[in-house]
């Protein structure tokens, strides 16, 4: 049995909104110069011209690269031996309301009164039981340009993998320039609709340019992104041919009269952190 | 070549725009988004006098981040929330909006029969707009924080545009 102290993990946390939040990551900065380089249409060349220098002087001046700086979304894998002294979901809780309310925007409300909580709480979070003493917590914060295109699709089994193309592609056309493109798309299929939503966002999280070890799913990817770009929306729908840098897929088995498909997208400040205790 | 327009927009300017130019825009213009939008057409409809005149100005959907009561991330919004609320305000004064996406036919309409022009600035580029406004004045709705109206003297933020008044859609 290990013991982690709720108060290390709020520390912790505190820092990583702030630094997801300011800090383009790496790999998304590559993935834009890269489309940058690749594209042909001079307006979303300086569209992502603009995207790029943003990110310097996010970094630089220590600023939100976005003003939507979301909902906080976190995902925790907490190994079953692991004890926490204090409350795990306060610390998060914590974490987010001391992050939030330091430069961060607080746009969180509740949903029918439209009143805001302060502070951006609470959180979502997705907690995950495994083996062992470790605890994992990963946080995307979540802005709703892009949040309010998911789409969740209950297709006929009997469409098989061209539905499931077709589901995927149909959700960025109807997106258009909503969810700020060049983008991630998270790619949920089989499970039930929750789960296949939750694999949408957590697909997202993936490192842009990693190797789907699923050799099936890693050519879907290809496929779709392919698909995807053939749309000609663009750096943020100016009409151009990158607009996926990334599609990432994940499955779970499904029910034999189901084939759910969620779509989740992370727009061009794809912003993550992971934290290993 | 990137174009540089003065704000507030003149009839001349506007007419002299072309969808898909590249704009730098620098002057006074004001914000609002969702609430404040919505409250600004509701007071339209009821024939009360506006808290702030919109007459030639230029609207800019957005609810920017502040610290230290500076202004430090300020995109652009999506537009399409604003489809059937902004074309009264079009229909008084406004002449230019700056957002982002696709908006409604309605909205096309009203930008085109009042002769007003639709920006698009860049979706995610946060924190050079705020390094694009040099002052900040609250004008109204206070109490909307971020999605209150400000007025803001821009310099040389980057804008595409949009839609003209020929009708052409850069989203089409």
């Amino acid at each position: 049995m290990r013991t982690i102290n709720a108060l290390d993990i709020e520390k912790k946390l505190t820092d990583i909104i702030t630094r997801a939040c300011t800090i383009l990551p790496r790999d998304v900065k590559d993935a834009i110069a890269k489309a940058q380089k690749q594209e042909t249409s001079s307006r979303c060349k300086f569209a992502m011209d603009v995207l790029l220098e943003n990110a310097d002087i996010a970094e630089n001046e220590s600023v939100p690269i976005c003003q939507d700086t979301g909902m906080a979304v976190f995902f925790v894998e907490l190994g079953q031996d692991v004890h926490i002294e204090g409350s795990l979901t306060n610390a998060i809780n914590n974490a987010v309301f001391k992050a939030y309310s330091n430069g961060l925007r607080n746009s969180v409300l509740d949903p029918l009164s439209r009143e805001n909580t302060k502070g951006n709480t609470p959180a979502i979070i997705h907690y995950n039981i495994v083996d062992g003493e470790g605890l994992k917590i990963e946080f995307l914060p979540k802005g709703f340009g892009a949040e309010n295109m998911t789409k969740l699709y209950m297709l006929l089994p009997s469409v098989g993998k061209k539905g499931v193309v077709e589901a995927v592609v149909d959700a960025a056309k109807s997106a258009g320039a909503c969810p700020c493109p060049p983008y991630v798309v998270g790619v949920g299929i089989g499970g039930t609709p929750e789960k296949a939503i939750e694999m949408a966002k957590h697909g997202l999280l993936r490192e842009i340019g990693s190797i789907n070890q699923d050799k099936e799913l890693n050519e879907l990817e290809g496929e779709i992104k392919a698909r995807i770009n053939e749309l000609g929306i663009g750096a943020s729908g100016f009409g151009g041919n990158i607009t996926a840098l990334a599609v990432h897929i994940e499955k779970y088995p499904t029910h034999i009269a189901g084939l759910p498909v969620a779509i989740n997208f992370g727009c061009n400040a794809m912003r993550k952190e992971e934290v290993v205790f | 070549m990137t174009k540089e327009i003065k704000l507030p927009l003149t009839q001349k300017d506007i007419e002299s725009l072309n969808c898909g130019d590249a704009v730098y825009l620098t002057g006074s213009i004001i914000t609002g988004r969702d609430k404040a939008v919505k409250k600004l057409k509701e007071i339209i409809d009821s024939g009360e006098k506006l808290p702030v005149d919109i007459n030639g100005e230029t609207i800019f959907y957005v609810g920017p981040t502040f610290k230290d009561g500076k202004i430090t991330s300020a995109g652009p919004t999506t537009s399409k929330r604003m489809d059937g609320i902004v074309e009264p305000l079009l229909n008084n004064g406004l002449k230019g909006i700056i957002g982002k996406g696709n908006v409604s036919k309605d909205v096309q309409d009203a930008l085109k029969n009042n002769k007003a022009i639709y920006f698009a600035a860049i979706g995610g580029a946060g924190a050079l707009s705020a390094k694009c406004i040099k002052k900040v004045d609250l004008i109204c709705f206070g109490e909307y924080g971020t999605e209150a109206v400000y007025r803001f003297e821009l310099e040389k933020l980057p804008v595409i545009v949009a839609f003209d008044l020929k009708g052409n859609n850069i989203y089409k």
